[in-house]
């Protein structure tokens, strides 16, 4: 046994010596977005401890200081490194804090997605014939529709369902649910196309053989050779999620001006640009396409690091 | 009757290949059946290997999957120790005296998972050793008997060659200690040389263990190698069936005599040889009459219309009109393909 250990490196070792690390030290746009994407979602992350003020504690705000232009111009402060909106919150600590809301929510939606999309893609394709036709009908009949749309039809659905307070208790969650169930059928495609070719190699008949269960061949045999491909898809829509959950926001169907994301804060921004505050609306922009681009590049980049035919 | 592993008989497998019912409704087709299997019947005594041989496409995988149970026969019935196969798949005890190898190394182990956990599944899935340790024991046991080491359990598929991963493959079908093995073309896929590694080790096994063998081939010098009954199928059907030596000294179906003509050897270096003319024939349309007419050199008109029934002929069964009658056997036969 000794031996094996010899010969067999350990995983962090293995893993800075593949193929995959080579390509990402060649690679600035990858260096760059996931550079980008880490201070994003570490800003996010820390907000509470490093954000300069906390804007969603009502007590610290002061309206005397809305409308503060950002620190470089001859009126702002330095106080307020972006000014603030309309109701003197410190804009740097609202896109902070807009931010960690904005990847909660994109995160758990496609976890969300992933979750029903991978269950049905693969129950579709390895069952196959009536089972496939019905679930892959329903993705076809989905994918038709924007996934805007079903996002804004669930979230009306919740709206006239739940009482006023605890749909903007349960307003996230909602969000969630809407975006994640309007992303799922393009997983469920692509996990359904992988095994389709996984059900018929043999080592999936080898586990037939022995008379292992349907879900057992599923989860343990095909799970872990289709979720290559899916795991790509899924940081490309992240950013996707991210920027429906702001379009819904900016459409005033999304989180409350009380819990601000980054749409939120444009959306907010917006009533005030012809009035001369452009800041309101660009930081929150700035910042909000940035971590879009930034998770897309990153995407892509793996989506190609991963494909060997591309390499 | 009771040492038969396996008995087959009348077994017929069709696949429904229709275009989808829309298709269909709108261009007018038809449902279209394929007959990858008619009318197959066999049996297999313990400790002893049969091998069907024939052309690609003659039925010879779909027989290997009907053996283990992965289809369902559309007709007939297969026995395994005196039980049904599918009474005998429901029962942990007896499925696991089946297991199959499979054609192509580099598809028949799961890329993902460690060698020691490929070959650990059976003995997992049928808790015949539960303590951990007793199964790192066991698995080492069996790469070791297989020919490999037990810290190669270590090690993922792709860190294998062809034949060490065929190694692997027989370790796993192995592990849960059957009698009855069904072998997909398992030398196929690999070089001449590993080939006659793996057949050598095959054999042994055989005789070590007292294994049956259902083994499926397309290569007539690895069927020689192994059987101890040879079947040669053509078209979904046995066409001869008969001890293995007896079916190569005196082969009597007009398709085996072909075949085994075909085979290169020393002797006929720089001679012409005798091919097989025309193509097998489609099974989604079968010539009516013997499936082998539109190649045979001795067709009649009888061999166009009726389908040939089993002739006993020595220790052999001959689906063959002309062997029935006699005919044809002193004449030489034509290179003229049909």
């Amino acid at each position: 046994m000794s031996a094996a250990h010899k010969t067999a490196p350990g995983a962090v070792a293995r893993l800075l010596d593949s193929d995959f690390v080579y390509a990402y030290r060649r690679s600035p746009i990858a260096i760059a977005a996931s550079l980008v994407a880490a201070i994003c979602l570490l800003a996010a992350l820390l907000a509470p401890w490093i954000a300069p003020h906390n804007p969603f504690d009502l007590a610290s705000l002061n309206l005397l200081d809305s409308f503060k232009p950002p620190a470089f111009l001859a009126e702002g402060e330095r106080a307020f490194p972006l000014g603030t909106d309309d109701q003197g919150r410190d804009l740097l600590s609202a896109i902070m804090y807009g931010a960690r809301i904005s990847l909660l929510v994109g995160i758990l939606a496609v976890a969300l997605a992933l979750v029903v999309g991978i269950s049905i893609g693969l129950t579709a394709g390895y069952l196959g014939g009536t089972v496939d036709a019905i679930l892959m009908r329903v993705a076809d009949v989905q994918l038709t529709f924007p996934s805007i749309l079903i996002a804004l039809l669930v979230d009306g659905i919740a709206r006239a369902l739940l009482p006023r307070e605890m749909h903007e208790a349960l307003e996230i969650y909602v969000l969630v649910f809407a975006i994640g169930i309007a992303l799922w059928p393009q997983f469920a495609r692509t996990v359904r196309g992988s095994t389709l070719v996984e059900r018929g190699r043999e080592y999936v008949m080898a586990a037939r053989v022995i008379g292992l269960s349907s879900p057992r061949i599923m989860v343990s045999h095909i799970l872990p050779n289709v979720l290559g491909p899916v795991l790509v898809i899924a940081t490309i829509n992240l950013g996707q999620a991210i920027l429906t959950e702001a379009t819904l926001s900016f459409l005033g169907v999304g989180l409350p001006p009380t819990q601000p994301s980054l749409g939120t804060l444009i959306r907010i921004g917006n009533d005030f640009l012809f009035s001369g505050e452009w800041w309101i609306t660009v930081f929150p922009g700035i910042g909000l396409a940035m971590m879009v681009l930034a998770i897309n590049l990153l995407g892509d980049w793996l989506r190609d690091a991963l494909n060997p035919r591309l390499r | 009757m009771s040492d038969l592993v396996l008995e087959a008989v009348k077994v017929a497998r069709y696949f429904d290949v229709s275009k989808p019912w829309l298709q269909r409704a709108l261009t007018g087709g038809r449902r279209t059946t394929l007959r990858a299997v008619d009318d197959v019947s066999f049996a297999i005594p313990k400790a002893t290997t049969l091998s069907l041989v024939g052309e690609s496409g003659c039925g010879k995988s779909t027989v290997a999957r009907l053996a283990v149970g992965l289809y369902e026969p559309t007709s007939g019935s297969i026995h395994f120790e005196g039980q049904p196969l599918s009474a005998a798949r429901a029962q942990a005890s007896l499925r696991r005296r089946m297991n199959m190898i499979f054609q192509d190394p580099y598809a028949s182990l799961n890329p993902r998972w460690r060698v020691r956990d490929i070959v650990a599944e059976p003995l997992r899935a049928f808790r015949i050793l539960t303590s951990p340790r007793d199964v790192v024991a066991r698995v080492g046991e069996l790469l070791t008997q297989v020919g490999l080491t037990p810290a190669d359990g270590e090690k993922f598929p792709h860190e294998f060659s062809g034949g060490q991963r065929q190694r692997v493959s027989i370790a796993r079908a192995l592990s849960s200690a059957p009698d009855f093995l069904v072998c997909d073309e398992p030398t196929s896929a690999l070089d001449v040389s590993v080939q006659a590694q793996i057949l050598n080790l095959m054999r042994d096994l055989q005789q070590r263990l007292g294994l049956t063998y259902l083994f499926i081939s397309h290569n007539l010098a690895v069927v020689r190698h192994m059987s101890d009954r040879l079947g040669v199928m053509y078209l979904g059907r046995i066409v001869e069936i008969g001890p293995g030596e007896e079916v190569f000294r005196t082969p009597r179906h007009p398709y085996t005599r072909l075949l085994l003509d075909a085979i290169p050897d020393l002797e006929m270096v720089g001679k012409a040889r005798t091919p097989v003319g025309g193509e097998v024939p489609s099974p989604l349309a079968p010539p009516p009459g013997c499936p082998f007419h539109p190649r045979c050199p001795l067709a009649n008109d009888r061999c166009r219309v009726e389908r040939p029934g089993y002739t006993v002929a020595g220790g052999t069964l001959v689906a063959c009109h002309a062997v029935e009658e006699g005919r044809g056997e002193a004449r030489g036969y034509s290179t003229s393909a049909v």
